[in-house]
């Protein structure tokens, strides 16, 4: 469909529009952990200052951010290749060997995401205070597993919908039985998929708060169980916590920026071919 | 030895059942086609055999070994689907190569075995290729090409030639003829083409509804339908059929008038039938010729010119439609009144039943049933 020049301009100017809006609190956010404490608090605000290291300085001798960093990565990427590992069986037989319940499942698995997860806090809590998973990665690895499983499934699901069931039954012909059929045919068909699949759930992981929150202290604490520490009771240290906030989303944004056309191509898979 | 038998296999889908109760022998290194009208089970049956349809009942044997709940990867058996299904990710090389990658085949065997394959199906320049760089005939031979390497105990094929263009399609057909005399292995070939069944088939199987209509080879079928729908089905154009009256019926055959004053003796067994039975005479439109001494006579309404022969579309007296066919030197033109004589021997009579009054003589080219 060929537009006019006038519909072109007032579609880039709402796009540039909302991509500013979107990105105008990080920028601030930013901005402000360059600033000193006084200067984060003044009205009105400083756009024109002189950017201090303080905070930074501060931040890293209060915790020790690497060690944050590395809960943060480990639990991840545990998460998620835990959730894929359940995930990739279960959406191929549902995909592929579907029963009349198959699509009521896949709902019924949707329909936990729609529970807040407060709502299970008190009984999760207690399973893992008796088993001695509180403030462990495993912990962690575990729930957050859990709480994108249903996400992972309903990607990859989508995703094998898109393979023709020919080539799996002439890969059965040629004798390939349910493993080689997922592992030689499946999978790679399926790549970009089960890789962006994977991209989102690690983001989602990255940036869960909840569970970090109640169910870790010290030990097994990632960067969001970080950033908390810094709203302390004595009062909030905005440029303190701006930094703090910085350092911890500084390394998933790169890796979303670095995997966008990933993320892009896998999200929009079936609906643009 | 490579048999295939089926012994009262039927298949349900809840409560529809898709095939009724199948019969069948396959005898080693035979091309067994199963045609039908779309819908009519042929495939389902195709892929009960394959193992890719689990059977509800009945026992399906290879090599006289019951195989019901042997897995697909483990019947032996190979495929060539209508879609192709080759693996997009891979060369026709690992295509080709797949199964015995599977079989954990030694890397240097398995391209000597690729490699004799593609040679016969003149893919060598194409073994690096990815499908999509194909074109759609080459696809079919690649697909073919993955069968044959993994030398199956029995081919199988799914209307493998729909896809291609109608050229083609006459070439493959060759192509798998020489394939079957060649590798001289037992094939069951799915098809609703008529022709690629009478062209390349040792024995059809005629399905409808989940049944099988009648067995045989191809010429069998075309001079002994076993009923109406057989008659109807085989045979392009199709059949003319009347509905007549048995004017007498004795030895010699079955008496039927086929106008006013014109009565043929068709030389089939009388049966049951009695004089006044409604029955269904069957006249192939090759039967028919014009001539002015002719029994039937008519108007001819329409004109096909196909070059080599000429089909007449006429009009009897008694307002019943008749496809004639003669050669393509033919003059008759649209709206002359003709006359045409029935070769009453090539005709055919089905009782009311639709079962077919077999013939007193056996066609010369129909070899007769051993006993």
């Amino acid at each position: 469909m060929e537009k006019s020049l006038t519909q072109r301009i007032l579609i880039t100017i709402l796009g540039w529009g909302v991509a500013l809006l979107l990105f105008f609190p990080i920028f601030w956010m930013v901005l402000t952990s360059f600033k000193t404490e006084a200067g984060a608090i003044a009205t009105p605000p400083q756009l024109i200052f002189s950017p201090t290291w303080s905070s930074y300085v501060e931040v890293q001798e209060r915790a020790n951010y690497l060690r944050f960093a590395l809960n943060s990565v480990i639990i991840s990427v545990g998460g998620s290749v835990l959730a894929l590992a359940f995930a990739i069986p279960a959406a191929y037989s549902m995909a592929f060997h579907p029963t009349p319940r198959t699509r009521g499942t896949l709902l019924w698995m949707l329909s936990t995401k729609m529970l807040p997860p407060v709502g299970v806090l008190v009984p999760i809590y207690l399973l893992f205070r008796n088993l001695g998973l509180l403030d462990t990665q495993f912990g962690l690895i575990i729930i957050y597993a859990l709480m994108n499983l249903p996400i992972v499934v309903w990607m990859l699901f989508t995703f094998y919908k898109e393979v023709p069931l020919e080539i799996l039954e002439a890969g059965r012909m040629d004798g390939a039985r349910t493993w080689s059929e997922v592992w030689f045919l499946l999978l790679p068909l399926t790549l970009p998929g089960v890789a962006s699949t994977g991209l989102l759930s690690l983001i989602l992981c990255w940036n869960e708060a909840f569970w970090s929150l109640n169910l870790t202290s010290s030990a097994a604490a990632p960067l969001t169980t970080f950033i908390a520490s810094f709203s302390s009771p004595e009062g909030l240290f905005f440029a303190k916590l701006s930094a703090a906030s910085t350092v911890a989303v500084a390394p998933i944004l790169i890796f979303g920026w670095l995997s966008q056309r990933q993320l892009v191509r896998g999200l929009t898979f079936g609906a643009v071919k | 030895m490579a048999t295939v038998t089926l012994r009262g296999l039927r298949k349900s889908y809840g409560p529809v059942e898709a095939i009724k109760g199948i019969d069948l022998d396959v005898a080693d290194r035979e091309f067994v086609v199963f045609v039908g009208p779309s819908g009519c089970g042929k495939s389902t049956l195709l892929r009960m055999i394959a193992g890719l349809e689990q059977i509800t009942s009945g026992d399906l044997l290879i090599e006289g070994a019951r195989v019901n709940d042997v897995g697909p990867a483990d019947r032996g058996l190979a495929m060539v689907f209508q879609s192709y299904a080759l693996y997009p990710h891979m060369t026709v090389r690992q295509n080709m190569g797949f199964a015995l990658r599977l079989a954990r085949v030694p890397k240097a065997e398995r391209d000597r075995k690729v490699e004799a394959a593609a040679a016969v199906l003149q893919l060598q320049p194409y073994l690096e290729r990815t499908p999509k760089e194909l074109s759609g005939g080459q696809r079919q031979r690649v697909a073919i090409g993955r069968a044959i390497v993994r030398q199956p105990k029995v081919f199988l094929f799914d209307e493998p030639l729909s896809n291609l263009d109608a050229a083609l399609r006459g070439q493959m057909r060759i192509e798998l003829a020489r394939l079957h005399e060649e590798l001289q292995a037992t094939m069951i070939y799915v098809t609703h083409d008529q022709v690629e069944a009478m062209t390349m088939a040792d024995k059809i199987v005629v399905l409808q509804a989940g049944r099988v209509e009648q067995v045989g080879s191809p010429l069998e079928l075309y001079h002994s339908p076993a009923n109406l729908f057989v008659a109807g089905f085989i045979g392009s154009p199709r059949m003319n059929m009347l509905q007549s009256e048995v004017a007498g019926a004795d030895a010699t055959g079955v008496a039927i008038d086929v106008g006013p004053g014109a009565r043929i003796v068709v030389p089939v067994q009388q049966g049951q039938v009695r004089q006044g039975d409604r029955v269904t005479l069957g006249i192939r439109p090759e039967s028919l010729a014009a001539y002015d001494e002719g029994q039937l006579a008519g108007t001819v309404r329409l004109v096909e010119r196909l070059g080599g022969m000429t089909l007449l579309h006429v009009g009897t007296e008694a307002d019943l439609p008749l496809i004639v066919q003669t050669d393509g030197a033919d003059v008759t033109s649209a709206h002359a009144p003709i006359r045409l004589a029935v070769d009453a021997a090539a005709c055919h009579v089905f009782s009311a039943d639709g079962l077919a009054l077999p013939h007193l003589a056996t066609h010369r080219l129909v070899a007769r049933p051993e006993a």
